[in-house]
């Protein structure tokens, strides 16, 4: 009997580890528009990204601005390949990265491991 | 001496006050600043003060608005700024305060008065921290503190785990060691109570990093290393504190056991894997520290008539730099007097000194050896080769290989797929395993999680990258991104343009034949004439020449350059065509005399010219180029690495092969128009090929941007770091095989790394799952388990590391 109990309460955490790992999707912070019409948004970088889904329009320019506050080395650098940007990230201090992108879709940014991942949907 | 407002070394003629006899000023601005505060200069030169007026020396000495800049630490959001910049204009002597969020920096604008400690302490009211902006500790340094401050702490944290394991293994099995009660007795019970509350601090403070990991990844919907370790080690401990706690939960005896030394010794390992992999990581990085490191801090400018040590970020262009032997070249510039031998070896990677003169470009970093020279300052700061070479190092560090996103894909799914596998293992372990199943199901969920190793795999492509394309710019190869390293190991063509490159591309005059009634002046004068206008250096060096033998040359009037061809101008109301056979049979020149003499010219590898005057013969020039010395041994080493070498050309088929016969070149493509090279290589891959172009960067863009990897050949200080994939500092072909060796090697790295970690994850995880149990009876300890995982990330890092021992091969001397 507890067998079956424990299999069915294992068999329900895997579809949850399914569920919460890589299907569920966060709503995403829109970026806010700066006065000179950049989209911008503040990232704190502390064993994430958060907020780590930024929603953006197409065609106008984003500054990510990241602002590292810990001594963990994994995200020690901030890489957006989609647009062939990186930038060190100095503990504590915040570094802007800025680009423009062009085509809606998905682009991810991430620790050079690829542990932290974050995304700006453009629409 | 130095000046006690700015705290400039000032020399013997500096100015001075009577009342003060034992100090000099570099200007009236500081003397008179010392006239009306003495006491504050006087009674601590060192002082804050001193370095707010310090920063602000214009190049005449004068002192412009005070400006200071703060670096803000802990600002988090937009609204930060308006708090700091109120505190800051609130400091008495503050005219005006900007923060800038982004950069996490403050301007403010301050009177002399006002010392810096104000301004921090009025930072630090809001919370805040700040700090004055020093040049001389830049952020790679503060990292650096920081990174041995975490590493201190990671290594006090191991051996706070590490001694309280000893006891926790030692009452873990009774049935090992001598002296521990047995099991089911009251003093045992009482010992496994203290073991659990020992072990409570080890998961508290030396895994603390894993528990706060673990919950920010999964507050982003993520898993990491963290989440794994995190959960492994807090279920030993979990079960093992049930088990003593609340017996009455596990009926069975059996049940009744403690896997503490799992928490202490797991926790233990990994702290001791992450301090280690933190060294070794910080290693990666040292081709970029040295980089950094070869900026000079000051410079001796000449003001005034007079030598000033300044901080070389005070250098403007324009400034006029005194360097004596030993010293190192501050900035770019250009000598204006004096003569020396320079060592760029460290930025170019040429380990011979280069003689300077008069006119030469020096580089800031390197160092002077011989001579006392003057040169006057060109770029500074960001705008300085070395300062360009660092950006460009650090960006290619932070592009990802191609390979690399494979491996994200992979690291995406990896952890919440080992959490999976660890609950199917406790579900297997618990329906089919021998009793007690509980204890075997929790023991072996315990070791799948805490062997699995995504730091491994995460980490196997950026080490070797970083490495790689440090090693590069040791070596005067710059290196634009991953994508550029990985694409130059399946090279197998390589394209050389041969002006600039495999020769000097400095082509002089040879040979004057006069035909007709002219003579060879004539025919000189004639031709040096036409191509004043000329830019193309074959023509300059026709022009350069005449000059030599002190011919008076005229303007020509209506030149025009017929591309590949040659050029046509009047020159003292007479038609003067000069250029190949083809040109002149166009302009209906009959040149057939000359036929037989251009044939043996270019038989000789040289360029000949036909000149013709008014439609008619004139004579022929000839000018060649000369090979550079290491352009063979290069040859050789790129064939050695088995790659075609092919050598693309405007002249015409004779002239190249016989440059290419005395190189070694298999194969010539000749007579190529600027304008067809890149079409020569569309062709070349049409065939199948990976092409490598080499070029000057500057004539050869197209080609270089055609080509799977475009190498720019640099020559100098000039470098057109943009135009190529990979940029030679260095104008010599050798670093072209150099790159090629260096990519292959940084590939292979790469290559060793991930299959290390996926081997050891595919194999491991199994292993731990309990596999091999049926079969052999083998299970996997989570002690073991705890081990393997801790040095497979310092495995990697460390074989990353082995490349910095890269060297290019050396060919021996060909006599």
């Amino acid at each position: 009997m507890d067998i079956v109990f424990v299999n069915l309460f294992g068999l329900g955490l895997i579809g949850l580890i399914v569920w919460y790992f890589w299907l569920s999707k966060p709503e995403g912070t829109f970026a806010g528009i700066t006065s000179d019409g950049v989209q911008e948004a503040f990232i704190v970088v502390k064993g994430g990204y958060s907020p780590d889904t930024i929603r953006v329009t197409a065609g106008r320019p984003v500054r990510l601005v990241f602002n590292r506050q810990e001594s963990d080395p994994c995200s020690e650098r901030v890489v957006v390949d989609a647009f062939g940007l990186s930038a060190d990230l100095p503990q504590g201090s915040s570094v802007p990265v800025v680009f423009t992108p062009i085509e809606a879709g998905s682009y991810e940014f991430a620790c050079q491991m690829g542990m932290l991942r974050g995304k700006v949907v453009v629409s | 001496m130095r000046d006690p407002v700015c705290g400039m070394r000032v020399g013997p003629e500096a100015l001075r006050t009577k009342g003060h006899p034992d100090v000099g000023f570099c200007s009236d601005h500081c003397l008179t600043a010392f006239l009306t505060y003495p006491d504050r200069y006087l009674s601590a030169p060192e002082r804050e003060g001193a370095v707010v007026a310090n920063r602000h020396h214009t190049r005449d000495g004068t002192s412009s608005a005070q400006r200071v800049h703060l670096a803000v630490d802990g600002m988090t959001c937009a609204s930060c700024v308006s708090t700091v910049e109120s505190a800051l204009e609130a400091v008495p002597g503050v005219t005006g305060a900007r923060v800038n969020f982004a950069a996490g920096t403050a301007a403010i604008d301050v009177t002399s008065s006002t010392p810096i400690s104000a301004l921090t302490a009025a930072v630090s009211g809001t919370g805040y921290t700040a700090e004055l902006v020093d040049e001389g500790v830049d952020s790679s340094d503060r990292e650096r503190i920081n990174s041995e401050r975490r590493y201190r702490l990671l290594m006090r944290k191991f051996w706070f785990a590490a001694v309280v394991s000893l006891p926790v293994i030692y009452f873990s099995y009774p049935e090992i060691f001598p002296g521990v009660p047995e099991k089911g007795s009251t003093a045992l019970w009482w010992i496994w109570l203290a073991m659990g509350v020992l072990t409570l601090p080890v998961l508290a403070w030396s895994g603390s990093q894993f528990f706060t990991g673990a919950w920010a990844a999964f507050r982003h919907r993520s898993a990491n290393m963290h989440t794994l370790i995190a959960i492994g080690i807090s279920a030993a401990w979990l079960y093992s504190t049930t088990a003593v706690v609340f017996p009455g939960v596990f009926p069975e005896e059996m049940l009744r056991d403690v896997f503490y030394d799992v928490t202490s010794v797991v926790t233990a390992l990994v702290v001791l894997g992450t301090a280690l992999e933190l060294r070794a990581r910080a290693r990666t990085s040292e081709a970029m520290k040295k980089l950094i490191g070869l900026q000079a801090k000051t410079a001796r400018v000449l003001r005034h008539g007079t030598e000033i040590d300044m901080p070389v970020n005070d250098v403007v262009v324009g400034d006029v730099i005194v360097v004596r032997p030993g010293e190192k070249i501050p900035v770019d510039g250009m000598v204006l007097s004096g003569s020396s031998a320079v060592d760029e070896s460290m930025v170019t990677g040429e380990p011979i000194p280069v003689e300077k003169t008069e006119g030469a470009t020096v580089i800031g970093a390197t160092i002077n050896r011989t001579g006392t020279f003057r040169f006057e300052a060109t770029r500074v700061g960001r705008e300085t080769m070395l300062a360009q070479i660092i950006g460009m190092v650090r960006d290619a560090q932070g592009s990802k290989a191609p390979i690399q996103r494979t491996v994200d894909r992979v690291s995406g799914y990896f952890v919440p797929a080992v959490m999976i596998i660890a609950v199917l293992t406790f579900m297997v372990w618990y329906s089919f395993g021998p009793s007690p199943a509980l204890v075997y199901a929790v023991i072996t969920m315990v070791t799948v999680l805490v062997i699995a190793c995504p730091c491994a795999l995460g980490l196997a492509t950026p080490t070797s990258l970083m490495v790689g394309i440090g090693k590069g710019a040791e070596n005067g190869i710059l290196i634009r991104s991953g994508d550029a390293l990985e694409t130059a190991h399946r090279i197998d063509t390589v394209v050389v343009d041969k002006t600039g490159t495999i020769t000097r591309g400095e082509p002089s005059l040879t040979d004057i034949i006069a035909f007709a009634d002219h003579t060879e002046e004539e025919v000189l004068v004639l031709a040096a004439s036409a191509e004043k206008g000329s830019e193309h250096p074959l023509g300059e060096s026709i022009v350069r020449a005449a000059a030599e033998r002190g011919l008076v040359l005229s303007d020509p009037d209506q030149f025009s350059a017929v591309p590949g061809h040659g050029i046509e101008a009047r020159v003292d109301d007479r038609r003067v065509v000069l250029g190949t056979l083809k040109l002149m049979a166009d302009r209906g020149v009959a040149a057939g005399a000359a036929e037989a003499r251009l044939e043996e010219l270019s038989e000789q590898g040289k360029t000949a010219m036909v000149v013709a005057v008014d439609g008619e013969l004139a004579g022929v020039v000839a000018v060649a180029d000369t090979v550079k010395e290491d352009s063979t041994e290069a040859i050789a080493r790129l064939h050695r690495l088995g790659l075609e070498v092919v050598m693309l050309t405007g002249d015409n088929q004779r002239t190249a092969a016989a440059i290419a016969r005395r190189v070694g070149i298999d194969r010539v493509l000749a007579e190529v128009l600027p304008d067809e090279k890149a079409t020569q290589i569309k062709l070349l891959q049409a065939e199948g090929k990976t092409v490598a172009m080499v070029g000057d960067g500057i004539n050869d863009a197209p080609a270089l941007a055609q080509a799977d990897v475009g190498l720019a050949m640099g020559t100098g200080t000039d470098v057109a770091m943009e135009s190529g994939d990979i940029t030679l500092i260095k104008g010599s072909l050798t670093g072209v095989a150099t790159s090629i060796e260096l990519s292959k090697a940084t590939m292979r790295n790469i290559h060793q790394n991930l299959v290390g970690a996926f081997a050891y994850n595919t194999l491991g995880i199994p292993i731990a799952a309990g596999v091999l149990y049926p079969a052999f009876g083998l299970l996997l300890s989570p002690l073991i388990a705890g081990a393997a995982m801790a040095f497979s990330s310092v495995t990697v890092v460390t074989n990353a590391n082995r490349l910095r021992r890269f060297q290019p091969t050396r060919t021996m001397e060909v006599s």
